[in-house]
Order: C-alpha cells, then structure tokens, then sequence
C-alpha cells in the first residue's frame, strides 16, 4: 500500500504506466491461467487432456472420415462415417413422408425459419406480421397435409423427421405459454373452485413424467373415445406436449407475479383500470419479464423432451434416425449419426437462449 | 390566519360535500384500524392528516378509492356509494387520484406511457389527445423533458412529480395523498411540494397524509389529528400547531417539532 501511495504521491497519475506483466498476451496468461500453484496444475492438466483427445478426435472426424461412401466401404475404414447422414439426409429428415412430395415439407420448414428470423426483431411485431404468421401457418399446413388446389394428400401418419420435431416443439410451446399463463393467474384468483381447480391440475401434471402422459395420450384415452372414432396421434401427443409445459410455465410466471409489488397493483387500481387491464398492462409485461431465463429453460426442456414422441411410435427426428442405424448397413455409425442430430438439436435451443438473452436486454428500462 | 387563507376558505361551498365519511369501522384481524370515522370533505376542500405511525391515516384515505374496505359505515364519493359494486367502485377510482409514498410509477413503461395509460384505456381518450394531456400536466410539473425516458432513469422527487401528473391526467375531482414527501431526500421534498401548493391554488380537493407543517400552514383549510383509529383533533393549521387541544396532540408536536 505504501509504495503504491507513493507512486501516486510522487509522480503524475496520467503517467503511472501498469507494469509490463500486466498486460499483453503473456499478462493475460500469467493473471488467468497461473496466478497460483493450483491454478497452475489445473492449466497443465487441461492442456494435457486437451493434446490427448483433441487431435485423435480431428484425425478421426476430418481426416481418416468418409462424407459419402456405402457402408460396406465405411466398415473397412477406420475414421468416421459422415456417410451414414449424407446417404440418408432425405430419410432423417422426412421420415416416411412421400420421397417425390419431400420439397413441400421442405418448403414449409424454410418458411417457418424465414417467419421467425423476421420475427425477431421487436420492431416488427405489428398486426401485418399477426397475419403474415396466420397466412404462413396455413400455408405451411397446406403444404405438409395438400389435399387442396391439386397438391396430393399426405396422411398425417406418413409425417416424421424434422419437420414432425418442429411441428410438435413450436405449437406446443407456443400454446404452452399462454396457457400457463392463464393457469398462474388462476392459481391467484379470488375465487376458490378455479384456484382450486388451477392447483389440482398443476399438481398433478407436475407429478407425472412426460412419458406417461404421452403414454396415457395414446393408450388410454382412446379406451375413451366411442368406438370408432379416432384422435390423430400427432394431435394427442401435442395435447399432452402442451398440457405437460404449461403447468412448468405456470408455476415460473407465478414466481413472477408474487414478485410484483403491491403498489404495482394499487397505482393501475388508483387509476381505474380494471383486472384484466391490470393484468395485461402492468403486471404481467413485468412479471413475465422477470421470468423470461426460466421460462426459456422450460422452453429448451421442452424441445428436447418433444423426442419422447418416440415411445408412442411417432417417427420424428430421433427415431428416423435410430431406424437408419438399425439398418444393417449402417450399424455401428451412431456416433456419426448422432452427433448430427445433437447438432441440430443444439442449433435450435442456442436460437431460443440467445434471443432470451437478446430480449431481456431491450427490454431492460432501469437504469 | 392569513389573509390568502382566509379567500380559499371562503371558496368552499360548504353545502357541497364531495367526500362523506359516516360512522366508518375498519378492522385488519382483531385490530381495530379505523374506529367510527366521521368526515366530511368539502369541494375545494384541502385537508392534511397527521399523527404516529400506525395511527390508520393511510387505511383511512386509501378506504376512499376502496384500496382497501371498510367493514361498517358509509363512504360516498362524489354521490356514488362505496359498496361491493366493482363498476361504482372503478368509477370512483377514476375520479379520485392518488399519489403513493414510493411514487409506484411502472417501470416498463415511459414517463409519457405512464402518463396516457389510464386516459387511453379508463377515459378511452384517442391517443393523440392523451398525448397532449399527458405533456400539458408534465410541463405543470416541469418535467415534460423527461417523457421519453423510463422511470428508472428519474430522482425520487421527479418520479414523484410525474406520479401526481399521472393522477392529474385523469382530470379528478379529489386527490389524495399518503405521506408524498416522505421517501424523498430532503433537498427533493421542496419540488414536489411546490407542485402540490400550486395544484391547492389552483382549487383542487385534496387530502394530504403528511407531517409537512410548512405545506399544512400554507394550504391546508383543517388539520386532522388522528390517533388509534379515530379523529381526535380537527383544527385550523395554525390553532393547531400553535394551540393543540389534546394531550396527544401536543405531544406529537412536540416530537414533529425536533
Ligand atoms: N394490510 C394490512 N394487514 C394487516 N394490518 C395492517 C394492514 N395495513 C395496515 N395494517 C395495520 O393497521 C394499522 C394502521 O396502519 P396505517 O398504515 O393506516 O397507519 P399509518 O397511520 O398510515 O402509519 P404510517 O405513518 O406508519 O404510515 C397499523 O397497525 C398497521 O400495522
Ligand atoms: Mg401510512
């Protein structure tokens, strides 16, 4: 403390230089990767591990691969087979949508990543996008079902692969958020049977795992149904995809709303706003603000937990891909296959967290 | 008293009660907040209500926008009864403002937004015209250069400041406040009093929570005393400062004085 005083002391403060270790490359390595003995040994170690896996996992996945070749070739060599993805994209993709029909659902996913990179930008969100997404979403089904204007009919059963994973994971968390919305909010009414009601149902889903509710979706409600008719197993799963999210959501915006002052309530009240006003201008533009990173990892959960469709034999993108990889020709190359799927997956989910982020951002007023 | 007082008082139309408090009993559990309130505000009329923490001043005044509920009595505002009526109840709501002690500005919202919210969805004015309002009451206050930024980015004193031209945008005919200076720096309470001495001039109805005996002096028409849930003294500012009638009452100006 001493010297630095002196130093202050005795020299023109705009002339202190900080000294030399501190900065550049070899400061930044000094202060973050060697500051202490333990340090030290932890960045030795990562090093080590790093020159360990890092060029075999190169050598196995650039060097020695092979992009598009047949199995029986794949077998032979020893690095990895990115065959196994580029020789069956169009299965992993579509599923068993009709191979000549594969552009429409094609063309359906490109709208919806062309609606939603424009949707974006907070700028936008006027009523003309409110109808560009109706005009897009039905046109996109219009695309996937036809059936109409001389595009030929593709049963829903024949849906599968990426564009099934999509369709379940944006129409179920979109409807999930509003409905777990309105479930806080009943979770907080005045009136006892809709609280009542709102409590049992959150409870109960959240007591359950998704799995049985997709199972109970497909095996036991139709016990249900009067013979004959039948529920599209698409639609049943997305009911219980739904269902099951929004009582997480519900219980995270309830988290917000209890953090809202009473005096938030009281000034919207004083002005003579009515519930709903309150509700939709003051508080929950709040609340649901404050809650944006846990609905978004609720959202993030639920995109992924879309692939336990699985069990109840829908073929969306992890089982396309599990069936390639049964296939005698191709086993053995899950690793390949998988790390392609996870990437998909992943693009998806770091979309989600980094708009989160992005949103939370603009949104911040305080200052 | 002085002799601009003296004119105010005399602006009073003293049959036109516009706030009529009859007989009010309020209890939070056992506790028995508000014990036979009696009052009657006149048009024009400006009250200050002093006395010691937990003496039901707020619950008193914010009963009169039914903030919260009185269990037994009458309040009637403007003519409209108090009761469960939730429209009687959003129309008075509307026609009595109120400025809390911590401003409660929303924070998602501009200074002008704040302003033009209860206009544009309570008055269902068009947004241009609440625009207009909300800067003719921001100049009032001599903030009008601030609507564009969020509450958060304003001092205690103009947040206050925009909190009474928020109320003020809904043109009511009573305005109550709950101890508006207290939460503030001390070299901030001077700019909101002011503003609030000059809505006084002006002939606004108001009920002021408050221990400012500067402001109570200089516009206040009674000061009301209050004490365990009842009015005990009610007097002109200067009588009551100067000469307070009940042991409580002096006691607690002698605590306000120090
Ligand atoms: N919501 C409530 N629930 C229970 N008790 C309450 C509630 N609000 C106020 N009280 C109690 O009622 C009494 C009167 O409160 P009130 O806020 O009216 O006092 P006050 O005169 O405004 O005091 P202060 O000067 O501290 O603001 C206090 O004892 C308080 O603890
Ligand atoms: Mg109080």
């Amino acid at each position: 403390m001493a010297l630095i005083n002196q130093a202050i002391k005795y020299e023109d403060p705009s002339e202190v230089k900080p000294p030399v270790t501190s900065i550049g490359i070899i400061g930044w390595v000094k202060k973050n990767l060697f500051d202490t003995w333990f340090n030290s040994i932890l960045t030795l170690l990562a090093i080590f591990i790093l020159w360990k896996t890092v060029p075999p996992f190169i050598k196995w996945a650039f060097v020695d691969s092979l992009w598009y070749s047949t199995g029986a070739e794949c077998h032979k060599a020893g690095g990895a087979c990115w065959s196994v993805i580029s020789k069956n994209l169009r299965f992993m993709i579509f599923g068993f949508y009709p191979h000549d029909l594969q552009w429409r659902p094609l063309l359906a996913m490109i709208m919806l990543i062309g609606l939603l990179f424009y949707s974006r930008n907070r700028n936008r969100w006027n009523k003309s996008l409110v109808y560009a997404w109706i005009t897009g979403l039905f046109v996109m089904g219009l695309l996937m079902r036809g059936g109409l204007f001389g595009l030929a009919s593709v049963e829903t059963t024949q849906w599968g692969g990426l564009p099934l994973t999509l369709l379940l994971a944006i129409f179920g968390l979109t409807a999930a958020y509003p409905l777990g919305i309105l479930l806080a909010l009943g979770r907080q009414s005045k009136l006892r049977i809709i609280k009542t009601l709102c409590i049992i149902y959150i409870e109960l889903i959240r007591g359950v795992p998704l799995i049985s509710l997709l199972f109970m979706s497909s095996v036991v409600f139709p016990l249900f149904l009067p013979h004959g008719v039948t529920v599209n197993a698409i639609l049943r799963a997305q009911a219980a995809i739904i269902m099951f999210t929004a009582a997480y959501i519900a219980e995270v915006v309830r988290g917000g709303l209890q953090g809202m002052s009473r005096g938030q309530y009281e000034a919207a009240e004083s002005l003579g706003l009515n519930y709903y006003q309150t509700m939709r201008l003051v508080i929950l533009p709040q609340a649901l603000k404050i809650v944006i990173p846990p609905s978004v990892s609720i959202l993030i959960s639920a995109f992924k937990d879309t692939s336990l469709v699985v069990i109840i034999a829908l073929y969306d993108l992890l089982k396309t891909t599990q069936s390639v990889l049964s296939d005698p020709k191709w086993m053995g190359f899950s690793a390949e296959a998988y790390i392609f799927i996870a990437m998909i997956y992943f693009l998806c989910c770091f979309f989600m967290s980094n708009y989160s982020r992005r949103l939370e951002r603009e949104l911040n007023t305080s200052n | 008293m002085n002799e601009e007082q003296a004119n105010n008082l005399d602006t009073i139309d003293s049959d036109d009660a516009i706030i009529e408090i009859q007989n009010v009993h309020k209890w939070f559990g056992d506790l028995h907040v508000l014990q036979d309130i009696s009052l009657t505000v006149h048009r024009g009329e400006r009250i200050v209500i002093c006395g010691p923490s937990g003496s039901g001043k707020s619950t008193l005044i914010r009963c009169i926008n039914r903030l919260e509920e009185h269990q037994r009595g009458r309040i009637i505002v403007d003519g409209i009864e108090l009761t469960n009526d939730i429209k009687n109840i959003e129309k008075i709501r509307a026609e009595v403002g109120m400025v809390f002690q911590h401003f409660n500005l929303f924070p998602h919202l501009t200074i002008l937004e704040n302003l033009t919210l209860g206009p544009i969805w309570v008055r269902k004015l068009p947004r241009k015209e609440a625009e207009e309002t909300a800067m003719y009451y921001l100049e009032k206050v001599h903030i009008a250069e601030q609507a564009k930024k969020y509450p958060g980015q304003l001092s205690g004193g103009q947040q206050q400041r925009v909190a009474i031209a928020r109320s003020l945008c809904m043109k009511p005919n009573v305005m109550l406040f709950d101890e508006p200076t207290s939460a503030l720096d001390p070299e901030m309470v001077k700019e909101v009093l002011d503003v609030m001495i000059s809505l006084a001039r002006e002939g606004m109805t108001m009920i002021v929570v408050s221990h400012e005996m500067g402001f109570a002096k200089s516009v206040a028409h009674r000061v009301l005393f209050m004490d365990y849930g009842q009015i005990l003294e009610a007097n002109t500012p200067q009588e009551f400062f100067e000469n307070p009638q009940h042991e409580r009452s002096k006691l607690f100006i002698s605590q306000i004085l120090y």
